[in-house]
């Protein structure tokens, strides 16, 4: 058991934070990329292009870096303390996730290095309008065409979808609605013939696109993983994916935390700073404690994202997600009321972090679904 | 960073919960589980098994029979103690006055203390709180006079918690009026027969008695029995208190009372069913599961890191795992309570109701003695005091 960083875990995040503390330091820069028109400057994607970031995840032999999922968490932390607004999580966690449980050899040497040099981005079109949080519940039609496939159906907010280069799409092959056999992923490309995209901002700052398929036709090779047997697939890559939100929303934690705390110490009140009234002080613990409870399980999340049996991984994944949820719904409100007007405006730093926190808790499952699976599966504990 | 224990740490913890549940008897195991007050021959009975095997004081020098284990061993050790529902050796022992004495006694103390605390032949009661000293203990007025070679002690303690068994008490006592509070404060071990002592047992809320008040009339106490020097009482107070904090997080036990509450939930009958079945229910389990989980691997990140730090010095994190755990200890005992539900309202321990049928009827008592676990060892909102001070600098 240790929680240590080997050497080059250490230079990786040495590496990142400086990147992110360079471009987002002055919070400021933040509002000119999001003015972009993919909602992020593409000369920083370039830059994490350059640092090898956008390679982390890949296999060495394959042009990668070979980085398991606690290289991930380093650098979903430094993009949540910066509030960083670039598409890693959509293309690098989970398009690279597909790619990589997915993807056949020659589809990942085809385009494995294409992302890891920023020329490629990925979106995850899952969410439908009547699906919530349950990855089984796809509408979205795939028909079989010859030997390809034709997909019909409504995608919506999906992350960084009006700028993505191919979308991962889930859509039904056979069954109905909510059975979990009979669902195939399909790489498609975003310009297909029949696809329609209408991008969009979101809460918290990010970009995200509606998309409708109209009959849009992919071949064979469009297959990421079995036929009919794409849930499972599924459901391993969003829990690679949530584990990276859970480092996110730490390092979102973090950072209010620490603004939090310099706020106490330098506002001045009823001629002292507010940080020696009792009162707020022990609602700054109080945030401690919830940010290194979060911090705990993003690391237990990290080391059980790639856990091969999914009856333990999930709920292990699952439980990370509820206590990651209630750490940033916690410290999200109290880092605003602490700092009271100052932070309830769009020119400071710490309401952002608070959205960006409320926007993540709503990302591939809130609490109540997330402590759903925890009890069912109900093996954390034993009884008796 | 890897969760997982090593092999040999594996081994290491399948032997103990080996040891636990064969070496143990049964009937205190049960006892210790459904939360009821064990007898002084009980824990004395527990106690000694540990130590014929070496395993009562394995935090003290290994010179003194403390085992040279790493911070992950002893943690395996107290998770799987508490996990088996024995009983924590005695704790005013193992982690209050033994360590301090070897520590910072003298070889004489050492010699005639150590080996008969370590196997409870002598049990230690602890001395410090009074009552005008609970949170801010440096107020203390217990007050010890040097008169013709001897201390001569007055005063009153509060909250000695089972001091009705104690043969010795280990005191903070006042021995220099003038200096600052917590310069003029000194360790002294008396022996709790001697003349001038009195105790008077007080009840707590759930019945028991567990804790009393001590009054010392011109108490003589050998000089002899001062540890370390003089008016230096107040550091190894902080140094006691520190150890006393180490495991303060009591996960095992908090784990074992879930284990039990998830048995107890299938066994009640509820709405035709069990209590089991009950959705609602089974989420708010699945809550403090989730945050017992959290808290977990803090401690283990706790442990981890023990390695890069003087290990005499605490971790100010201890701050964090005391709040946290003693607030899920809570949360356990009131699962508890809620699962008892009409059950937990009978009073007649171990008695013939339908309460007692599964060990229900200590169930009231276990949520309401666990209030003090907030309130002890430092208060929470001390220790919140600690955090924004030591760690946030505010
Ligand atoms: C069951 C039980 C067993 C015990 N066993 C022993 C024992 O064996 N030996 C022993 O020496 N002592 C023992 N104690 C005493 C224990 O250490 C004290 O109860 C504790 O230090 C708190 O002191 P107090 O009860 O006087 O509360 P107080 O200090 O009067 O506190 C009352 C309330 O005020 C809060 N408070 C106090 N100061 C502050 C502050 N600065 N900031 C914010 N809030 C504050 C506290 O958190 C608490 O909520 C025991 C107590 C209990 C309940």
């Amino acid at each position: 058991m240790d929680f240590d960083l080997t050497d080059e875990q250490r230079l990786l995040k040495d590496s990142i934070d400086r990147f992110v503390d360079d471009a987002y330091g002055d919070f400021e820069k933040r509002r000119r990329y999001q003015a972009e028109p993919a909602g992020y400057d593409p000369r920083l994607w370039a830059g994490l292009a350059e640092l090898g970031m956008l390679a982390l995840p890949f296999a060495e032999e394959e042009g990668g870096f070979g980085g398991g999922p606690v290289e991930t968490m380093i650098a979903m932390e430094a993009i949540g303390r910066g509030l960083a607004v670039e598409p890693f999580l959509s293309t690098v966690v989970l398009g690279g996730g597909f790619l990589r449980f997915g993807a056949d050899a020659s589809m990942r040497a085809a385009l494995v290095p294409r992302i890891a040099d920023g020329s490629l981005t990925l979106a995850f079109a899952q969410l439908e309008p009547a699906s919530r949080y349950a990855l089984h519940d796809v509408s979205t039609t795939a028909r079989r065409d010859g030997d390809g496939f034709v997909l019909d159906g409504r995608k919506v907010a999906v992350l960084h979808g009006d700028s993505a280069g191919k979308l991962v799409v889930s859509a039904r092959t056979a069954g109905a609605r909510r059975d979990r056999d009979g669902i195939t992923v399909f790489l498609v490309d975003a310009d297909a013939p029949g696809l329609t995209r209408r991008g969009m901002p979101t809460q918290d700052g990010l970009r995200a696109a509606d998309v409708t398929l109209d009959a849009v036709r992919v071949g064979p090779e469009a297959v990421l993983g079995k036929v009919d047997q794409g849930l499972p697939l599924i459901e391993k890559v969003v829990d690679i994916g949530i584990a990276a939100l859970c480092a996110e929303a730490v390092g979102a934690m973090e950072d209010l935390q620490r603004n939090t705390v310099d706020y106490l110490k330098t506002r001045q009140q009823f001629g002292v700073a507010i940080g020696s009234f009792q009162a707020l002080q022990h609602r700054a613990a109080d945030m401690l404690v919830a940010v290194e409870q979060a911090r705990s399980m993003a690391m237990y999340a990290a080391m059980m994202a790639e856990e091969a049996d999914p009856a333990l991984r999930r709920p292990a994944v699952s439980a990370a997600k509820v206590q990651i949820n209630q750490s940033g719904r916690k410290v999200g409100q109290e880092a605003v009321q602490l700092q009271g007007g100052i932070a309830m405006t769009l020119e400071y730093k710490a309401g952002h972090s608070f959205k960006r926190l409320a926007m993540i808790e709503k990302s591939f499952g809130d609490t109540d679904h997330h402590l759903r699976i925890v009890s069912e599966a109900d093996s954390l504990i034993e009884a008796e | 960073m890897d969760l997982r224990f090593t092999p040999e740490e594996i081994a290491f913890r399948d032997e103990l919960r080996r040891f636990f549940r064969t070496e143990i008897p049964a009937e205190i195991r049960r006892k210790v589980s459904e939360g009821r007050h064990l007898s002084k021959d009980e824990i004395v009975t527990s106690h000694r098994i540990l130590n014929a095997h070496g395993l009562a004081t394995p935090n003290w020098p290994v010179a003194w029979g403390g085992k040279d284990w790493s911070p992950v061993q002893r943690y395996i050790f107290t998770e799987e103690l508490q996990r088996a529902a024995v009983p924590l050796p005695l704790q005013f022992n193992v982690y209050m006055v033994g360590p301090v004495i070897a520590a910072f006694g003298s070889e004489e103390q050492k010699r005639r203390f150590l080996p008969a605390t370590a196997n409870l032949d002598i049990w230690w009661c602890q001395g410090f709180s009074e009552p005008g000293a609970g949170s801010d203990l440096a107020s203390l007025k217990t007050r010890a006079e040097k008169r013709d070679g001897k201390y001569v002690v007055s005063g009153q303690k509060a909250w000695t918690t089972l001091g009705q068994h104690a043969d010795w008490i280990f005191c903070l006592v006042r021995t220099d009026r003038e200096a600052k509070k917590q310069r003029g404060i000194s360790f002294l071990l008396i022996d709790m027969k001697s003349p001038g002592i009195t105790v008077r047992p007080v009840l707590t809320i759930d019945g028991g008695h567990e804790v009393n008040e001590v009054f010392f009339d011109e108490v003589e106490v050998p000089a002899e029995n001062l540890v370390g020097e003089e008016n230096k009482g107040w550091d190894y107070a902080k140094f006691l208190l520190a150890n006393e904090r180490t495991g303060i997080a009591r996960i095992g036990m908090s784990k074992q009372r879930i284990a039990r509450a998830k048995r107890l939930a299938r066994e009640v009958q509820a709405g035709g069913g069990s209590l089991w079945d009950d959705v609602d229910l089974r989420r708010r389990v699945a809550a403090i599961e989730v945050e017992l989980k959290a808290l977990e691997i803090t401690q283990m990140r706790v442990v981890a890191a023990q390695r890069h730090r003087d290990a005499d010095k605490p971790d100010p994190a201890s701050s964090i795992l005391k709040i946290k755990g003693s607030e899920l200890q809570q949360a356990t005992t009131e699962l508890l309570l809620d699962i008892a539900g009409p059950y937990a309202q009978p009073a007649q321990e171990d008695g013939r109701n339908a309460a007692a049928e599964h060990g229900m009827d200590a169930i009231a008592p276990l949520y309401f003695n666990a209030r003090k676990v907030s309130i002890y060892g430092g208060s929470n909102e001390i220790q919140r005091n600690i955090i924004a001070k030591a760690f946030l600098g505010l």
